[in-house]
């Protein structure tokens, strides 16, 4: 698990680096999703920068757009994208926006950025990989907020009753969304029985644990026939200490003073 | 129109395994022989419009050639958010083919009208629009839909509207069709209306004009060529759409004639903006509304004797 763990400090760096330099928002939202795309990528996906349109390949669907520096990130330590291109985030004339544009070679599956869409869409591959008789599987990373969007509770209704057991669904749950906390905005709670009640296999994990991250996407699927989901709790700011569980840093980007600081932290 | 766009597309599924049918639990009996030929790729995802949608990108992300169906506000406006990021930004071979163009579903209020649609959709980049003019057209269109790139709306009317064409037209999407020639006056018309147009501009002969009658099936891309045909060989131009008149093809048409300068008449024959004050049938709400070949034959006669006197 240590290998891992020197991974998400590099994954970590980079993010604050890309959104300290630009002045970029969404680093809590970022931080906390940085053990799962590790594990994802470094561990439980079939993806390669040397075939990244392979047929085979599984697809990963980042439906909190939001988090994409923690994508692109990973995807540059992974090898989908190079140095230069991380340079061009979020700058005139650059390569990398603040929501995530597919470019299958650079290993981003899907557009995304307006929340509630990356379910279905996960949805709709299932079903093809089903069809096709393929061996894929399909991951779609919602945040918690997200919960809040009907389209999401279509899409667990669909994905249950077509026993799409090849679709992974993992919630970023950090407790807290735009404007406030998850329990005083809209009440989430109870979570895992809802998934449960919508037909789905629940799984809640400790989002920022390797062992535990890998060890439940590793024995997928649990029981023929049903779509998974992942709890993950996290820490919204995970890993720098004055980020963590701070609505702030959902929009806040770092100070030279707090840049510092920061770093030494990570270090 | 339905059974023109479900015959041809079995054929077409017969032939080509990437082809999914999607509907939000729409199409009672018409859909039953695609779903018993093809249960694997038919899917109902229930009363759940904008998951449709993402479902239907999804499988067209993954080589699919998708077409989803259901009623034109539902398919349309109800998930269009979802439309231009999943379908219009991917630029994916998505077809959503929706039933009740205009007042076709008269009695059933408002909820179901559709006279927006075309306004909406065209706006969208990537996106294309053809509303076809009768069932042969929709035969035609849905032909050449499965080798188009890129998300096509497709606007059908109902069942049962009478051919327009006497045989499959040569039919090429955004491409518009000449169905009559003349030096008069030009009858440009989208959609089911075309029937009515096209017996408006028998009687318009009858009564001495000469007249051009166009099919524009294709709204978006729309055709310049035929366009600057009729502002050149034309006294005065009239778009004729069951349609609000704010954003359809009298819109679409007047944009490109203001940069050909053109300088002549222009009217157009549509709905006005405004919700239906009626309570009643297509063909009830159409007299209403003037939509009928003896409303258009009267308005343009009304208008053109005024320009004429002019």
């Amino acid at each position: 698990m240590r290998h891992y763990e020197d991974i998400a400090k590099k994954v970590r760096k980079k993010i604050l680096n890309m959104i300290y330099r630009t002045k970029s928002p969404h680093i809590g939202s970022s931080f906390s999703i940085v053990e799962i795309l590790v594990a994802l990528y470094f561990k439980i996906l079939s993806v390669s920068p040397k075939s990244p349109e392979a047929e085979n390949r599984d697809r990963f669907i980042l439906s909190k757009g939001h988090g994409c520096p923690a994508l692109y990130a990973v995807l540059s330590i992974k090898g989908f994208i190079s140095q230069g291109c991380i340079n061009g985030f979020a700058v005139n004339g650059g390569t990398l926006e603040h929501h995530p544009t597919r470019d299958i070679k650079r290993g981003i599956e899907v557009s995304t950025g307006s929340l509630g869409h990356g379910l279905s869409i996960g949805t709709g591959m299932a079903i093809s990989a089903k069809y096709d008789k393929a061996s894929y599987r399909i991951f779609a990373l919602l945040s918690d907020g997200e919960m809040n969007e009907g389209d999401v509770w279509e899409a667990a209704m669909f994905a249950a009753h077509h026993k799409l057991d090849n679709l992974v669904g993992i919630i970023d749950y950090n407790k807290i969304q735009a404007l406030g906390r998850i329990n005083e905005v809209v009440n989430l709670e109870p979570l895992a029985q809802k998934w449960s009640a919508f037909g789905w296999e629940v799984r809640e994990i400790d989002g920022h644990n390797f062992e535990e991250i890998i060890n439940t996407l590793e024995n997928i699927p649990y029981g023929q026939g049903k779509p998974i989901v992942l709890i993950a709790h996290t820490v919204k700011g995970k890993g720098v200490s004055f980020m963590e569980n701070k609505l702030l840093w959902h929009y806040r980007s770092p100070n030279k003073e707090e840049y510092t600081k920061a770093l030494k932290e990570l270090s | 129109m339905k059974s023109a766009f479900i015959e041809t597309l079995e054929k077409l599924a017969s032939v080509d395994n990437r082809i999914f049918l999607l509907t939000g639990d729409l199409g009672f009996k018409t859909f039953d022989r695609f779903r018993n030929s093809f249960p694997e790729r038919f899917i109902n995802v229930g009363v759940a419009e904008s998951n449709m949608i993402g479902i239907a990108a999804g499988l067209a992300l993954s080589g699919k050639n998708v077409y989803c169906y259901s009623i034109i506000p539902f398919l349309t406006m109800r998930c269009l958010e979802r439309i231009r990021v999943d379908l219009c930004y991917h630029n994916l071979n998505v077809k959503l083919v929706g039933a009740g163009g205009g007042l076709v579903y008269g009695l059933e209020g408002m909820t179901h009208h559709a006279i927006e649609d075309i306004a909406i959709m065209r706006t969208l980049p990537n996106m294309t629009v053809v509303a076809p003019g009768d069932p042969l057209e929709v035969k035609a269109v849905i032909n050449e839909s499965l080798a188009y790139k890129g998300p096509l709306y497709i606007r059908l009317g109902r069942e049962g509207e009478k051919c327009v064409h006497k045989s499959s037209p040569e039919l090429k999407i955004g491409k518009g069709i000449i169905i009559k020639k003349g030096s008069g006056i030009s009858i440009i018309a989208t959609g089911t209306i075309l029937c009515a147009a096209k017996s408006a501009s028998e009687d318009l002969i009858n009564e001495g004009l000469d007249v051009t009658l166009i099919g524009m099936h294709t709204i978006k891309p729309l055709d310049r060529d035929i366009i600057e045909y009729c502002a050149k060989n034309s006294k005065a131009i009239f778009t004729v759409e069951e349609h609000s008149i704010i954003g359809g093809l009298g819109s679409a048409v007047s944009e490109i004639l203001i940069e050909l300068d053109y300088k002549k008449p222009f009217r157009k024959i549509g709905l006005q903006d405004e919700y239906c004050s009626y309570i009643g049938s297509q063909d009830y709400l159409c007299e209403k509304y003037g939509l009928t070949p003896k409303g258009i034959k009267n308005f343009i006669l009304k208008e053109y004797n005024q320009f004429s006197k002019a």
